[in-house]
């Protein structure tokens, strides 16, 4: 029926003629504020560095080059792979990675089981997951550290309940630092997944076990294919803040689990103080997250241009 | 009927969304309860009581506390209402003007500060307040909390205009009334929701913020999370327990007044229908 | 009041095309519509009908062409400049706002003081007996109702032309019989021009004083009900008005909108011709009805019987032609009704009058 509510034209049109106007307060915000700051951090990130942080305007490479080289202590040396940094990223995006795994393996069956809750209490479950989220990041880190201390909590109770004879040793290590991403992100990766659930079509599943699937066999063949989607939006949601974090690794990890947070916020806040370096590690972050991103929409857009078709 | 399986059941999803309940509650639980504490020790339980609640509001750190309360307060509420207005017009830009030039952009822009990483956000306007010469201050934290409050806002308020027929608005159009009133007197009224929803979420998001505003707020200048950084480097007390109480119930009481607002706005759409 | 269009024209739509991208919705469309007429658009999904009611209205811009209000072009105002009102198809009452808010909505927007407004208001509820509802919320409304409130509200201004954009599609049957009675009664005493958009051919044709059949983003077709329904101009709008045969002929020869023509099986027979029916193939248009079945010597085509339906108070019989072709027809059920046994030898025959040559 051509009805009003479907018009041919794509989105609505009342203030046709005023979209420039309206988004002019965002574009001086944004781009005066974060695009701009971005370009101008680029341009740090090839100046030469002034001890006690600040930069001196004459352009080298050195920031890179001390990212990636080691040409000993006092630079006259053959450069070697320097691999102190390198490794700093790899650890990061090792822990964000098996942060966001750990939330897959959760937030899955999570988001599908509140999915399918009646509609009515759906809502509630959705409610009861998404409060920790509205919870100050920085009081669900220093929770989750008081909770896992050797002499903490979670320890205690293992000990009284004769579990174990001697306290888990949690804190200042990779896993604390996988378990407070996790705790951090969780609510982004339940989210998205709900979303695609809900509007799974169920009678697929009927369609399935029709044709004889077992209900694995259709989880793996119906629903993850049509829920994909989904499932990469919260990966990627819960990948790329645990890429770049700092409260978590700083507060959990310890001066040994350093992660790339922690690393450009030394080059600002701590006592290295070399904002080129800084500028350089933040650039490289970006671009890899840039990257990440890009391979999404392309995928994204792939899967527009197949449900066209 | 009785006995056909259920399609939609999994053996074991229930078990892990209650794991995955308990472990997002049980750190803020624990944290809950040792608040009530009665010990210097964080470890040790010494019965219950109110002490750490009147140090956090009359103790040794009572001022620096309430200081930090009162700046993250007044920089969340003007960051969550430049941030809502800002995301309404954009909203209103993307869903309501048709096509034009620079619309895609625009839409990548809005949601630029939810793509950069958080430390990436900090570093760039650290480097820019520092190369333009402007000193940090109250003014750099609230630009940088607007700059990412934006998104945060954007998302419930554009989703609510969504949920918004055009149709009203032309209804009104088609009795005489100019756009502004059509905006004015239908729009906005039917997208309240989504605009408290959105000031709420930009309110908390700003209210949270530790990284960006650890690198832009000037010296001697603290926010309740920088505040509680800062006590924290030097070991968890007690005290902080009870502090992160009290921001836990302002938090719930937000979120808890966001839901409310979601539904209230639910009831008064059902456009036909019968009477609900 | 239909023909004499010509004297007070209230909206003339001359030559409107409306292209979205390479989509042409509306091909080159011209109408004349009369003060005080109860107009219908009548066409399937899509057809481009509700276009050119947006178009009418306001909220599409048209590419082409002209739109003419009482003379003046308003092809280039915008809604709330043109003295046309829209009752929608979801009625799009504001949620927020009681039925008397609605109602004086346009009212005040009109420049009525908020006591002018609110006296007019009630009036015009009272016009749809709703006023003991003027408090109510429209979600507290039935269906029905709803749909009254929509109409008070656009009849409140006292638009020049009311649009009323498929009005009934959302009521239940038996509402829906009632409500028409009801707004062709409205457009009488209001004397307010109705321009009405729907897909349901009964609708039309019970209300209307005239209906532009439309297809493909064309006219196919302008006239009172009667002539859309007995005089179809062409293989649309015959197919798409009630039921129809379309038997195969051959044109010999079309004179004084008579046309010769060879049936299937070689008789020869006259009828009214459409316009623009040329020598040739051509299809005629026998609505089953009109069909009576007789001894096969003496009929016009003959074929066998393929398949008998009961519906009840009439008797649908498929009658094979010896080409394949199908025709079918339609015989009351009544003690002296002959009919026909399955498979049997039948011949079948029409009047010159009830049948039609058209074009396609």
């Amino acid at each position: 029926m051509a009805g009003l509510g479907q018009k041919p034209t794509a989105g609505g049109r009342t203030y046709a003629g005023l979209g420039l106007p309206l988004m002019l307060p965002a574009w001086v915000i944004i781009g005066f504020f974060l695009v701009l700051p971005i370009g101008i951090m680029l341009v740090y990130s090839f100046l030469t560095k002034e001890f006690r942080g600040g930069v001196i305007w004459e352009p080298t490479l050195a920031a890179y080059d001390q990212f990636f080289f080691d040409r000993g202590l006092f630079g006259d040396e053959q450069p070697k792979i320097e691999w102190t940094y390198i490794l700093i990223f790899w650890r990061s995006i090792w822990q964000a990675g098996l942060a966001t795994l750990m939330c897959l393996l959760i937030g899955f069956p999570t988001a599908w089981f509140i999915a399918t809750r009646p509609a009515s209490s759906r809502t509630i479950w959705l409610f009861l997951i998404t409060v920790p989220y509205w919870v100050n990041l920085l009081i669900r880190t220093i929770s989750m550290k008081f909770l896992i201390r050797d002499n903490g909590p979670l320890n205690q109770w293992l000990l009284d309940a004769g579990l174990i004879s001697d306290p888990i040793h949690i804190i200042n290590t990779n896993t604390a630092v996988q378990l407070g991403l996790f705790y951090s992100y969780l609510p982004f990766m339940v989210l998205p997944i709900y979303a695609a659930v809900e509007r799974y079509n169920f009678s697929l599943s009927e369609a399935a076990a029709d044709l004889y699937a077992s209900r694995w066999i259709t989880l793996r063949h119906i629903i993850l294919p049509v829920v994909k989607p989904g499932i990469i939006a919260g990966c990627i949601l819960v990948f790329v803040p645990s890429l770049g974090a700092f409260l978590a690794p700083d507060l959990l990890g310890g001066a040994k689990n350093f992660m790339i947070g922690s690393l450009i916020e030394e080059q600002f806040k701590g006592n290295a103080g070399n904002w080129p370096f800084g500028a350089a590690a933040s650039m490289i972050l970006l671009s890899m997250v840039l990257i990440v991103l890009i391979f999404y929409a392309r995928a994204q857009g792939r899967a527009h241009a197949k449900g066209a078709s | 009927m009785a006995a056909k399986p259920d399609l939609k059941r999994f053996p074991g999803f229930f078990a892990l969304t209650l794991l995955c309940l308990f472990l997002l509650y049980a750190p803020l639980v624990i944290v809950m309860i040792y608040s009530f504490n009665d010990s210097q020790s964080i470890t040790i339980w010494g019965g219950t009581s109110l002490r750490w609640y009147g140090d956090v509001f009359w103790g040794p750190e009572a001022d620096k506390f309430k200081q930090a309360a009162i700046n993250s307060l007044a920089i969340a509420t003007a960051a969550a209402i430049a941030a809502t207005t800002i995301a309404t017009m954009s909203a209103t830009a993307m869903l309501r003007a048709g096509h034009f030039r620079g619309k895609g952009a625009s839409f990548a822009l809005i949601n630029l500060p939810l793509m950069v990483p958080e430390i990436v956000t900090a570093v760039a306007t650290l480097i820019f307040f520092s190369a333009i010469g402007f000193t940090t201050g109250y003014a750099t934290i609230l630009i940088a909390h607007i700059v990412f409050c934006i998104p945060f806002a954007y998302l419930p308020i554009a989703a609510r205009m969504e949920g918004v027929e055009e149709v009203y608005e032309q209804a009104a159009q088609d009795l005489y009334a100019t756009r502004w009133e059509a905006f004015r007197l239908i729009l906005l009224p039917l997208m309240a929701p989504g605009i408290l929803s959105g000031f709420l979420l930009a309110f908390i998001i700003s209210l949270d913020d530790f990284i960006i505003t650890n690198f832009v707020k000037g010296a001697g200048i603290e926010t309740l999370p920088t505040a509680i950084f800062g006590a924290v480097k030097q070991g968890i007390k007690p005290n902080i327990m009870a502090i992160s109480t009290l921001l836990l119930g302002v938090s719930i009481l937000f979120v808890t007044l966001s839901y409310f607002a979601g539904r209230i706005g639910q009831k008064t759409k059902t456009p036909t229908g019968e009477t609900t | 009041m239909a023909e004499d269009q010509t004297i007070n024209p209230a909206i003339e739509i001359d030559r409107v095309v409306k292209r979205y991208g390479s989509f042409t919705a509306l091909n080159d469309v011209s109408l004349t519509i009369a003060d005080n007429e109860f107009f219908t658009l009548l066409g399937p999904s899509g057809c481009g009908k509700t276009t050119l009611l947006r178009c009418i209205a306001g909220f599409e811009d048209i590419s082409e062409g002209a739109i003419r209000l009482y003379g003046d072009d308003i092809a280039n105002d915008p809604p709330n400049k043109r003295p046309v009102n829209t009752v929608f198809q979801q009625y799009a009452l504001f949620p927020h706002m009681n039925v008397q808010r609605n109602v004086m909505f346009g009212l005040q927007r009109l420049g009525y003081s908020e006591m002018d407004a609110r006296g007019r208001a009630r009036e015009v509820l009272d016009l749809v007996q709703l006023l003991p509802f003027a408090d109510r919320l429209p979600a507290q409304l039935s269906g029905g109702q709803q749909q009254r409130v929509a109409l008070a509200r656009a009849l409140a201004p006292n638009p020049k032309v009311l649009l009323l954009d498929e009005p009934l599609s959302a009521l239940d049957l038996k509402l829906r019989q009632a409500v028409r009675l009801e707004l062709q009664q409205l457009q009488q005493d209001t004397g307010i021009t109705f321009i009405f958009v729907t897909h349901d051919q009964e609708e039309a044709l019970t209300m209307s004083d005239r209906i532009a059949v439309i297809s493909d983003g064309r006219v196919q077709q302008v006239g009172p009900a009667r002539d859309i329904y007995e005089e179809p101009n062409n293989k649309f709008v015959a197919d798409f008005i009630g039921e129809t045969n379309l038997i195969d002929v051959a044109v010999t020869g079309v004179s004084n909108g008579m046309a010769a023509c060879t049936l299937p099986g070689g008789a020869a027979f006259t009828c009214p011709a459409a316009q623009g029916a040329h020598q040739g193939h051509g299809h005629l248009s026998v609505r089953p009805e009109r069909v009576s079945l007789t001894a096969p010597e003496k009929a016009l085509i003959t074929g066998h019987v393929q398949r008998l339906i009961y519906l009840g108070t009439d008797m649908h019989i498929d009658v094979a032609l010896s080409d394949g072709e199908m025709v079918k027809a339609r015989v009351q059920n009544s003690q002296s009704a002959h009919i026909p046994a399955q498979g049997a030898q039948v011949g079948l025959d029409f009047e010159e009058g009830a049948a039609r040559l058209l074009i396609d």
